[in-house]
């Protein structure tokens, strides 16, 4: 199956105005309707180590797998959808990659990376992420954040400590609660969601939603949503005009038309010809 | 790491550092913080610090807690906030890193494990040390010079609430339209971004940054004209008097005082 022609896909990624390197990491894949950004952490370049295993484990199985599999179906065995399947047994190969990488070798003790990666298929896309790495929905003139950080900012939000206006100005920030290659293992948290024809979805590190508000970030999408790839640059632009004090990654998903799953014979023969 | 500066009519009488997740204030000589004094209750108020951040609350005094002139049950203190309890003043102290180096290993993401800290403040023990980066303690003194690495890369002030702009206040600046049905017709410039021409035609934006207004082409076959030449695909910085022509409309670009 692909959604050739379904998707279009812009990304921008930036070490920003105080750091030397850059931790975070991004892959795409439009045919498969896939993407994946990581944001690395750890000393010297072991963030980069992180992130890029991350991604490349994730994108790299996942691109042969879905040539197999059909993420829509359910599997008769446990019950669960194919899609949710697929992500968990990916998300726990590169969390496992990350964790004996990080057990052997002394370079890389303690690394680690957030992750948040969305896949595109019949209709929907199903979302898995860990750590504070973000996808945001833009759907008319309403942005609205779909993932919820695991960080302990959030949780004091959640439990009442603090108001989201005050969360900006505390100083605990970046203290993920979640990360991908710190344990043995990891839970992802998953979810589905509708897709509607114009919807952009954007995915971003913590680099861009921490130096540059949500007004903001709706605003550009609105006014350069005819222009995907000018959008994603100039939200990175725009973080570093703010100060850029970290990595910041961003890929911008438009939904160009339906991508119902093929799944009359005939849907198929179509669906070739795509 | 915040700390507290106790005064009275601006002579200091203390400092006290605020290492313990609950530091007590009252009258009673059980509290951390003691001030014997008959407008301070036995115990007055609280302050419950989770890693860098401080919350005062309010422990049912009789002649309450004002925080910077305001009343206040429950406060998120943020640097330089005054206490005031009687006669006596408290100044909240809690600098983030003067250095851009050590800024930017203070905000490298962490993991924090669970139970190393609780999300809530509460009666209970103290929190474990927290991850080694994030506790890095911040230097008293703000060293001049030590973010000398550039404008772009100096720090926001401490207190600012969102990230501030790293280059001076800009200037506001406007179009006026030149040509077309709404010739003589200004439009300022406030928003980060202005959309310009027709959609599906051709549509250009100007961006509002520390560094100025630059025009960037967003679609159309045909790409905006500035003083007679066509930009590229590249942003274009626009300069006082700047004459803009797109989708047939003349305007003039001008920074207003």
């Amino acid at each position: 199956m692909t959604l050739s022609g379904a998707l279009e896909i812009a990304s921008c990624t930036d070490p920003g105005m105080v750091r030397a390197h850059n931790e975070d990491s991004i892959a795409s894949d439009g045919e498969k309707g896939l993407v994946v950004l990581a944001d690395g952490m750890g000393g010297y370049n072991a963030g980069e180590v992180a992130s890029g295993m991350a991604t490349t484990v994730i994108i790299t199985e996942l691109q042969q797998l879905l040539g197999k599999h059909t993420p829509y179906e359910t599997d008769a065995a446990s019950g669960q959808l194919i899609a949710h399947q697929l992500l968990h047994e990916q998300i726990a190969k590169a969390n496992t990659s990350i964790y004996q990488a990080a057990q052997s070798q002394p370079q890389y003790a303690g690394m680690g990376t957030t992750l948040v990666v969305a896949l595109f298929y019949d209709n929907r896309m199903t979302v898995a992420h860990i750590g504070d790495s973000r996808l945001y929905r833009m759907r008319g003139d309403e942005l609205r954040q779909i993932t919820k950080d695991h960080s302990l900012l959030q949780e004091q939000i959640d439990s009442g400590v603090l108001t989201p206006q005050q969360a900006r100005q505390s100083q605990n920030k970046n203290l993920v609660t979640r990360a991908l290659g710190i344990d043995p293992s990891v839970e992802p948290e998953i979810h589905d969601h509708e897709t509607q024809p114009g919807d952009i979805y954007l995915l971003c590190s913590d680099g861009l939603c921490d130096m540059v508000s949500d007004e903001d970030i709706g605003l550009a999408l609105q006014t350069l949503s005819s222009n995907l790839k000018l959008c994603a640059q100039h939200l990175v632009q725009t973080a570093n005009d703010n100060g850029g004090r970290d990595n910041i990654s961003v890929i911008l998903v438009r939904v160009l038309r339906d991508f119902p799953a093929p799944r009359s014979p005939w849907d198929k023969v179509v669906s070739w010809f795509r | 790491m915040a700390k507290l500066i106790l005064s009275m009519d601006g002579l200091v009488l203390k400092e006290i550092n605020l290492t313990k997740e609950r530091t007590t204030i009252g009258r009673k000589p059980h509290n951390d913080i003691q001030i014997d004094n008959l407008a301070v209750s036995g115990e007055h108020a609280v302050i419950v610090t989770i890693l860098q951040d401080s919350f005062l609350e309010d422990l049912g005094s009789t002649n309450g807690t004002v925080v910077n002139g305001q009343s206040i049950k429950k406060h998120f203190l943020q640097n330089n906030d005054i206490i005031e309890l009687g006669k006596y003043k408290l100044k909240y102290v809690n600098e983030t890193p003067a250095g851009v180096a050590k800024a930017a290993d203070f905000e490298k993401t962490m993991v924090l494990r669970p139970g190393a800290v609780k999300p809530s403040p509460g009666p209970a023990t103290q929190a474990p040390a927290a991850p080694a980066a994030a506790a890095a303690p911040a230097p008293a003194v703000a060293k001049a010079g030590d973010t000398a690495q550039g404008p772009a890369t100096t720090m926001p002030p401490v207190s600012a609430a969102k990230p501030a702009p790293a280059a001076a206040p800009q200037k506001s600046a406007a179009l006026q339209l030149l040509s077309g049905a709404n010739a003589g017709k200004e439009l300022d410039l406030t928003k980060p971004l202005t959309t310009l021409g027709k959609p599906g035609v051709q549509v250009a934006v100007i961006t509002r940054r520390p560094q100025g207004f630059f025009i960037t082409h967003v679609e159309g076959a045909s790409f905006p004209v500035v003083n007679g030449k066509p930009l590229d695909a590249q942003a274009h910085a626009l300069n006082d008097h700047d004459v803009i022509e797109l989708a047939g409309v003349k305007m003039e670009f001008f920074i207003k005082a």
